[in-house]
């Protein structure tokens, strides 16, 4: 019995054509062929996608939870960037 | 998924584009789709990068911090805009560089507008109100373009646009219900702005090159005389709303047609800007150059900082 584990492949599931792939799960595989046909096996057996997306879990670098508020902070107080900042008659359609 | 231009791959993609479902990267797409696309994709992120330059003109002398922050966030708007659109572009297999190297080097082209001077802070609110106002009438016919990425870059733009055209407004507004001098700099910025807006849209219908087929296939969903018709019916309203005069003698309300007439534009005038012969081509390119030179410390930088991780991390883990 091998005492290797499989690695972590991330899945992402375009649900239609016009539409971006979306996280769907993940699994584990052996190399990126495997993982696709695992992911087909394991994610689109009712027609869910018709495109599919695998990554290395590993490949995927994540924004620290313990950041967010210096990461993202900056964007709070910047209400001018939203068009509802401008007050504008509604019927001229701007 | 077909690799070569077999009949049967011919007439899935054009099935594709019957049914109205989008074209995907990895989709097999006649050479000419997809170069007429990079084309149109690739114009379109240069112009959001060259149109940065009349305004950033204005973000070190705009007349208040609320001004300035605003300006701020509208030019960083455009950048992001930018990279969206050679994002959009690169999916079809054409390097970033290769796209730079054209705009820096004059073969490719961007929006002519951008090739007009800003010469007063009412500048500001004419092309926020203006040419914003004509990009954003483009772009919302463009979420529906056949192209899967460009429909979703589109899209995302749109969004983040509104906010471009009604500070234009604001500032066109709040400039009219001035002092005369500021009317009149407000009225004199709709003056040098207007037809140079209505040339954004491109060429009359019967003299487009690139219409017809892209009609065909979907890239462009309304034709250009179309779209400049939709600009004009929305923008003479908002104009009087704050008692400025369109400078066109022939602008009417049409009943019969149910759309406002307008005079004829000075097809010269966009040819020579488009040649070349606009107030600030030499300059904006100049601009662009210098900007693209100047950054080069900062690009090797980074990659000499990378380069410094991944030594480390080795060495660490020797």
């Amino acid at each position: 019995m091998s005492s290797k584990h499989l690695p972590l492949w991330e899945v992402f599931i375009r649900s239609r054509r016009g539409l971006d792939h979306k996280h769907i799960g993940s699994l584990h595989a052996a190399d990126a062929s495997q993982a696709m046909q695992s992911a087909r096996d394991t994610y689109t057996r009712r027609q869910e996608g018709v495109s599919i997306w695998v990554v290395r879990s590993s490949d995927i670098h994540a924004s620290q939870f313990e950041d967010d508020s210096a990461f993202f902070d900056p964007a709070a107080d910047k209400v001018y960037r939203h068009p509802t900042f401008y007050d504008v008659p509604e019927e001229l359609k701007l | 998924m077909a690799d070569t231009s077999t009949p049967d791959a011919l007439s899935r993609f054009e099935q594709t584009i019957a049914a109205e479902e989008k074209i995907e990267p990895r989709d097999w797409m006649p050479d000419k789709y997809r170069l007429n696309l990079l084309r149109q994709i690739s114009q379109h992120a240069h112009s959001e990068v060259v149109g940065q330059l009349p305004e950033g003109n204005w973000i070190g002398r705009a007349p208040s911090l609320r001004r300035k922050a605003i300006l701020l966030a509208k030019v960083q708007d455009e950048a992001g805009h930018g990279l969206y659109l050679y994002s959009a572009a690169e999916t079809l297999g054409v390097a970033r560089e290769e796209m730079l190297d054209d705009l820096l080097s004059g073969k490719a082209k961007y929006a002519s507008i951008f090739n007009y001077p800003t010469l007063s802070w009412a500048d500001v609110g004419a092309i926020g109100w203006l040419v914003d106002g004509a990009a954003i009438v483009n772009q919302i016919s463009l979420c529906r373009t056949s192209y899967g990425p460009y429909a979703r870059a589109m899209v995302r733009i749109c969004k983040e646009e509104s906010f471009h055209q009604r500070q234009g407004f604001e500032i066109m507004q709040t400039l009219a219900a001035g002092s005369a001098d500021q009317k009149a700099m407000a009225q004199d910025a709709l003056n040098r702005w207007w037809w140079p807006s209505l040339m954004m849209f491109g060429p009359h219908d019967a003299e487009s090159a690139h219409t017809q087929q892209s009609m065909q296939w979907k890239i462009k969903r309304q034709s250009n005389d179309e779209l400049r018709q939709k600009f004009v019916d929305q923008t003479a309203g908002q104009a009087a709303h704050i008692g400025l005069v369109i400078p066109d003698p022939e602008l009417k309300w049409n009943e019969g047609r149910g759309h406002y007439d307008f005079g004829p534009i000075d097809w010269d005038e966009f040819n020579r800007v488009l040649a070349g012969h606009g107030p600030c081509n030499r300059a904006r390119l100049a601009a662009r150059r210098a900007a693209h030179a100047d950054g080069e410390w900062v690009r090797d930088a980074m990659l000499a900082h990378a380069e410094k991780q991944r030594a480390r991390a080795t060495d660490a883990a020797a």
